[in-house]
């Protein structure tokens, strides 16, 4: 609400904007820099978009277990959800396993998708440093680093994810 | 019966000009009209009930429901719902009954409080209420709208049973109205060298998906409206991006940002879902147009056939890449074919609706339809579609689909 209080706001002290294409009223509305910073949850695959802030896996396993076990399975294995370790290697073979760790091609793409979508009944719940910790416990499962390794705007986009090469345009 | 001349294709397929030209009466059971011109059935001896706000089916229509919810465990909001096409005609498919695909549940938005904001690579980052958005010149089109998902079952080693809606339930078919996203998009100004535009929508899961800034320019629309009416919350309220012929999941429903950028954001749902894994291990990504398809809805599992005689073959035909052109129906599992006849609507990157008459002779039968779109490409069979693909895929699957009608008139799902 604030924020449309915020963008309304700016519109009155900035008026609209005289732009109009021919076609439409040009009834849209200017939108102040900082409205927009606190609407964008957009994480790109090289990190741009990633916020401030830093964890760990060993901060995360906490968090793991509090938030996201009850539906994923423990250390990510064996939920009734989406399992979300394992499967590296599997994907050429007749039981190809998709996971975070298997399938998912940048590692910034997991901070994005928890902080926007997880934990599920109550997204949002969790600080960036706190998603920044939750990712790096995922990652620390599938093996791909180590349990104290600190991971931040700078250090996530370095990752190396197995299947970051595994995506082709083309027809189908 | 005059019939016997009139077959067009083996095992009982009729002319399609035999509805048309009236010449299948003699072949229909018709109902025994009254011989007292006088009679009073119960519900014309009283005055019916008194006018109402708002329609709803006949009580004697309500098993006609969305069908097959699936949901993920404990979460009652991730999941889908489909059309029951078994039970509906025509092109339209009523909206209470449009299938669902959600992510994180349906939002309640209040609408004065919802904003539209486009920014990124453009000139002027703007903002859009409901109420401004329905001040610009609004288009709308005739238009289905596919799941990536839809018939993936279909892929599957063994047929799966089930009726219709069930393996073919998550495509239905609206009239759409909204304002052209390339009228907005040019009144923010995009920016040279901005390729992308990633779309999120206002629901928990704050669904994204980056989109060609093509397609936005060409024949995307914000929608407002769907078949006359406010979109219904399940199906975006108060907005969503509609890209027609495009797979459903990047209409992106409750629109809340669509952000111009240089390079797509590889989201979870196009990375992680929604694209198609190969037997070598890659996988095809930003596959969006849906195939040229056709399904039989009429007959279909769990509709029996009590008699021998002339049935109506119905169903429905589509192509994300524009008009249907034809529709062939073979009763013989693809060995003759007869041309069906297409409903007066045939609108691009719209569902069309075929018949064809075919006299049953109680023997078995195995129906199927292949549908040609207007760029010649054909409705592909099950074997081409798998070709490369890994046996776990499921998406953009348009291969033709068989019925087996057995001589006691049951109606199971055969791949031939
Ligand atoms: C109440 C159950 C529930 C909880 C708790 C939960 N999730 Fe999820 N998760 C889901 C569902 C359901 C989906 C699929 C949503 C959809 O339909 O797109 C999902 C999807 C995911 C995915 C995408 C998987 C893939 O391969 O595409 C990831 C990653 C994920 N969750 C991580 C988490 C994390 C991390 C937490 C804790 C912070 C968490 N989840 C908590 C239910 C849950």
């Amino acid at each position: 609400m604030s924020t449309f209080k915020g963008l309304v706001l700016a519109g009155l002290l900035l008026g609209s904007w005289a732009h109009a294409d021919e076609l439409g009223p040009g009834l849209g509305e200017p939108v102040s820099h900082r409205a927009l910073s606190e609407m964008d949850f957009t994480v790109l695959p090289n990190g741009d978009g990633l916020p401030a802030g830093q964890g760990t896996a060993l901060l995360g396993s906490a968090l793991y277990d509090q938030h996201c076990a009850s539906c994923h399975g423990e250390a990510g294995v064996g939920g009734a959800n989406a399992a979300l370790v394992g499967g590296v290697g599997s994907l050429d073979t007749d039981r190809p396993l998709k996971t975070v760790g298997s399938f998912w091609p940048y590692a910034p793409t997991i901070f994005d998708y928890v902080r926007r979508s997880m934990p599920y009944p109550s997204p949002g719940i969790l600080t960036d440093s706190e998603v920044y910790s939750v990712t790096a416990y995922l990652l620390f499962l599938n093996g791909m680093i180590k349990e104290d390794v600190v991971v931040s705007a700078t250090t996530l986009p370095r990752v190396n994810m197995p299947n970051r090469d595994g995506f082709v345009l083309g027809e189908r | 019966m005059p019939i016997g001349d009139d077959a067009v294709a083996g095992n009982g397929l009729l002319d399609r000009r035999l509805f048309l030209k009236g010449g299948l009466v003699g072949g229909l059971t018709l109902l025994s009209a009254s011989a007292h011109g006088v009679e009073r059935r119960d519900w014309m001896k009283t005055p019916g009930s008194s006018l109402s706000d708002e329609g709803i089916p006949s009580p004697h229509e309500s098993h006609v429901k969305r069908t097959s919810i699936r949901t993920a465990p404990g979460t009652s909001g991730s999941g889908i719902s489909s059309t029951p096409h078994e039970h509906l005609d025509g092109i339209i498919t009523p909206s209470r009954l449009h299938f669902e695909r959600h992510h994180s549940g349906i939002p309640e938005i209040r609408p004065d409080e919802h904003r539209l904001v486009i920014h990124g690579q453009v000139e002027r980052p703007l903002s859009f209420s409901l109420d401004s958005l329905a001040r610009y010149p609004t288009v709308s089109r005739i238009h289905f709208l596919e799941c990536a998902g839809n018939s993936g079952a279909l892929l599957m080693p063994k047929p799966i049973q089930g009726p219709c809606s069930s393996l073919h339930g998550l495509i239905s078919g609206s009239e759409w109205g909204g304002v052209p996203l390339s009228s907005l998009l040019n009144e923010a100004g995009v920016k040279s060298g901005a390729r992308w535009i990633l779309a999120e929508g206002a629901d928990s899961s704050v669904m994204s998906r980056s989109i060609p800034l093509d397609k936005a320019m060409d024949d995307a629309l914000v929608a407002l409206y769907q078949n006359g009416e406010r979109l219904r919350p399940a199906n975006g309220y108060p907005m969503r991006l509609f890209l027609p012929g495009w797979e459903g999941n990047t209409s992106v429903k409750w629109l809340r940002t669509l952000k111009v950028v240089d390079e797509p954001a590889m989201t979870r749902d196009e990375t992680s879902k929604y694209t198609d894994l190969q037997r070598d291990g890659s996988s095809k990504i930003f596959t969006f147009e849906m195939g040229v398809k056709s399904i039989i809805t009429k007959p279909s599992p769990g509709l029996q056939l009590h008699e021998v005689g002339v049935y109506p073959i119905s169903g429905i035909a589509w192509s994300g890449g524009g008009r249907i052109r034809r529709v062939d129906v073979s009763a013989d599992g693809g060995r003759s074919w007869g041309e069906a006849a297409l409903d007066e609507h045939v609108l691009p990157k719209s569902l069309t609706r075929f018949r064809i008459p075919w006299r049953w002779d109680g023997g078995p039968a195995v129906i199927l339809s292949r549908a040609t779109d207007e760029r010649g490409e054909v409705q592909p069979t099950r074997e081409t579609v798998l070709g490369a693909r890994s046996a776990a895929g499921f998406y953009h699957n348009n291969c033709m689909q068989a019925w087996r009608v057995d001589p006691e008139g049951t109606i199971t799902h055969v791949y031939i």
